[in-house]
């Protein structure tokens, strides 16, 4: 059957599930948006490109499909770039289509031509640059096989204009590419694991966001279980075991909790599942847990030995090898080391500052707890980056996955408004709230309006300490409190959440915190709520840059 | 030191870029990159030489990131395998005819050709490992100036030896025996 290009990226995009995709129309995709209004697709207009790539990226996150985003030429494609690098380094699944000039001007410097495939490059697990209607089909199915397979990641595909208005034949093709799985772990390694495990007297799991990514969340519980082993998480794998169970330690590195800090430092096995030993979990690597043998299960054998040397790597994905090595297992019983861990933790409840007396002030934490509570732990909560971010890992404890969204990888600010209306589109049914902080939420607010066009049940809460909060903490710890750069003056944003129609409140109070959360929950369509913190409190534990792991800044005690 | 890679990609637009900028993004350094058709107009061989500082480690993390490039098809370590390795080297020599027959003397010596003579230089062309090319260029720098084309390295197995694949079951292949036997030393 004869077709435009414009209706064969549509047929593509439908046959591959797509039915909502987020982005903003411009001179060289039009024909795309044109013929758009024949398919069954639900289109958000963003306000900038960046939300429509978070969006993607969000929606992506929650919902396990691949996310789409698309938008013109030149700098609607240049201003996906940072959410393109985002999903790239946190590998989510993602599809971005820009439009692109005319193929027969491509190089002669075209009214908003930018070369986009150079650009992305290095951010994208893939690119295409299509200049002819009869490449389309082939290129899309690869670039949804190649977005989701293996470790996932982001795939742009950049289409000439003539491309979207060329007549050609439309046959939705097979696909052509060549597999590429990394050989099933040979017996002799998982036997040297499964040797490893049960010999050791101190282990701990390190759950990756692999585990997320793979769905082993059932395996990863058996074998916890079975060998009686805790579990601390990196930031992007938090939810893939529950945070509510005995055995888990909650979240590990640089703002992790001290117990799994300590716990790694001191274990005599690491068991590395679905993760990167990136430099915010190790620390320095030298003095990364220095008498523990590590065991390595990635999918993407570039991480293997990467930061870290490991013993034994296992290559591939993560519930296909716990399945070969859980029949291996025994049973196994750590109680010392259980015993030597809850030790550790009851040093870190102490200096929790949710359980001290109330002292009149609203910390963050009170917030995020608030939330926690009032929400059962159940929504699915993204962050920007930065001080907010790490409180919200630190207490909202997460028992399922796919709920937790935040930029992990390249710590993107402005990540959080944008993500969470692309999370309510996967999950409209379920609770959504945006934690973000004051320089974040400024970042991306006008796609507050996207929220209130879509009717995205969306709950913002703007901690707002005046301070771009994290690079003050730096400031007051290792640059003798010279702050530069960091005061913030902030809307009103309550002001500016009624000016886009949407409901909001300010709270200044820890008492008025819960009630104000309850209100937000029980209105319908997106709220504002803006919380007056502590303006110099900081994120502890920390450790520092150029430390060993277990040499964390505590909060220091009350007098 | 210095590691061969013998990597087999698609023959399309745009793939030397991506393989270039893969190394450049990576921070490991080319020492040379030669790139040209093979028996099937589909695939392209590339030859490249890779500062690996690191030694074994490194030479992994280039081959585990070559193979996340979607129009990588194989990739074999020969560094360490018997193989042959050659570079091609044109070198013009200003030399007028008085000196001619010194130029033409080296040449024999070193099985290399004269393919082209003009009234005030000559050009000379050689093949074989790069240390015959640097002691050919060597003895010819005293007789004329010099301006010198290389190709950078080509590199081939000999026999039915295949050059080491560190990473199992990416195009197909399994553990061989030497993996295994890694594997069996590793902890």
């Amino acid at each position: 059957m004869k077709m435009r290009g414009a209706e064969i990226v549509w047929e593509c995009l439908t046959r591959e599930g797509v039915d909502v995709v987020f982005g903003y129309p411009g001179g060289a995709n039009m024909p795309i948006y044109d013929a758009m209004l024949n398919y069954p697709v639900h289109h958000v207009l963003a306000r900038h490109e960046q939300g429509a790539a978070h969006m993607a990226d969000g929606y992506a996150r929650a919902s396990g499909k691949v996310g789409v985003a698309m938008t013109t030429s030149g700098p609607g494609a240049t201003n996906l770039v940072t959410g393109i690098a985002t999903a790239m380094m946190d590998s989510i699944p993602t599809v971005f289509i820009t439009g692109q000039v005319p193929s027969h001007l491509i190089g002669g410097d075209a009214f908003q031509e930018v070369d986009v495939t150079g650009i992305t490059l290095p951010i994208t697990k893939h690119n295409y640059l299509v200049m002819h209607a009869e490449e389309l089909a082939e290129t899309i199915r690869e670039a949804f096989h190649v977005a989701r397979s293996g470790r996932p990641g982001p795939v742009l595909i950049d289409i000439c204009k003539n491309a979207q208005v060329e007549m050609c034949d439309f046959v939705y093709p097979e696909l052509k590419l060549r597999e590429r799985q990394s050989a099933p772990s040979p017996r002799v390694l998982l036997d040297e694991a499964a040797h490893l495990i049960e010999k050791a007297k101190r282990p701990v799991i390190l759950c990756g966001h692999g585990a997320i990514i793979s769905g082993a969340e059932e395996e990863l519980m058996k074998f916890a279980v079975q060998t009686q082993t805790p579990v601390t998480s990196t930031l992007l794998g938090l939810g893939a075991f529950p945070a509510s169970h005995e055995l888990s330690l909650g979240m590990m590195g640089m703002h992790g909790e001290s117990h799994a800090n300590m716990a790694i430092q001191n274990a005599d096995l690491l068991l590395a599942f679905g993760m990167r030993f990136d430099d915010r979990v190790t620390g320095v690597p030298k003095t990364y847990a220095p008498g523990a043998k590590k065991i390595h299960i990635e999918i993407d054998p570039a991480e293997v030995n990467k930061n870290v040397r490991v013993d034994v790597p296992l290559v591939g994905d993560l519930k296909s090898v716990l399945r070969d090595l859980l029949p291996l297992l025994g049973e196994y019983d750590h109680e010392e080391w259980k015993q030597e861990i809850a030790a550790w933790k009851a040093e870190s409840d102490s200096r929790n500052i949710i359980n001290w007396e109330d002292d009149g002030k609203l910390y963050a934490a009170h917030v995020v707890n608030d939330i926690w509570e009032a929400t059962g732990g159940a929504a699915l909560v993204t962050t920007d980056v930065g001080q907010h971010q790490m409180w919200s890992a630190q207490y909202y404890l997460l028992d399922k996955p796919n709920r937790w969204i935040t930029s992990g990888g390249a710590g993107t600010m402005g990540f959080g408004l944008p993500s969470a209306i692309g999370a309510w589109f996967a999950a409209k049914n379920e609770e959504v709230w945006a934690i973000v902080g004051d320089g974040g939420f400024q970042m991306t607010s006008p796609e507050l309006t996207t929220a209130v066009q879509e009717g995205a049940n969306v709950k913002v809460a703007v901690l707002n300490n005046r301070f771009l909060g994290m690079v003050r903490q730096w400031q007051e710890f290792f640059f003798e409190k010279r702050y530069s750069a960091v005061n913030m003056l902030t809307p009103d944003f309550v002001k500016l959440a009624e000016a886009h129609g949407i409901p909001a409140r300010r709270v200044t109070k820890r008492e008025d915190a819960a009630e104000a959360i309850e209100w937000a929950r029980k209105t319908e369509g997106p709220v504002v709520l803006e919380f007056s913190i502590e303006m110099e409190d900081a994120v502890y534990p920390m450790v520092p840059a150029g430390a060993a792991l277990h040499e964390m800044l505590q909060r220091p005690m009350k007098a | 030191m210095n590691y061969i890679f013998v990597v087999l990609v698609e023959n399309k637009p745009g793939v030397l870029n991506r393989v270039a900028s893969l190394f450049r993004r990576r921070n490991f350094n080319i020492e040379s990159l030669v790139v040209g058709r093979t028996e099937d107009p589909a695939v392209s061989r590339m030859t490249i030489v890779a500062e690996c500082p690191n030694g074994e480690a490194a030479a992994h993390r280039i081959e585990a990131n070559l193979y996340k490039l979607i129009n990588v098809i194989d990739v074999q370590d020969v560094t360490h395998q018997p193989s042959v390795t050659r570079d091609l080297a044109l070198i013009k020599v200003r030399v007028g005819p008085e000196r001619r027959a010194e130029v033409n003397g080296l040449a024999e010596i070193f099985r290399a050709h004269i393919v082209d003579v003009a009234a005030d230089s000559v050009v000379v062309e050689i093949t074989g490992t790069e240390d015959k090319i640097e002691s050919i260029i060597e003895l010819l720098r005293p007789i004329g100036a010099l301006e010198v084309a290389r190709t950078g390295k080509i590199a081939m197995t000999r026999g039915q030896n295949d050059g080491v694949r560190r990473l199992p079951g990416m195009n197909g292949n399994q553990y061989d025996e030497m993996m295994m036997e890694m594997a069996e030393m590793t902890p």
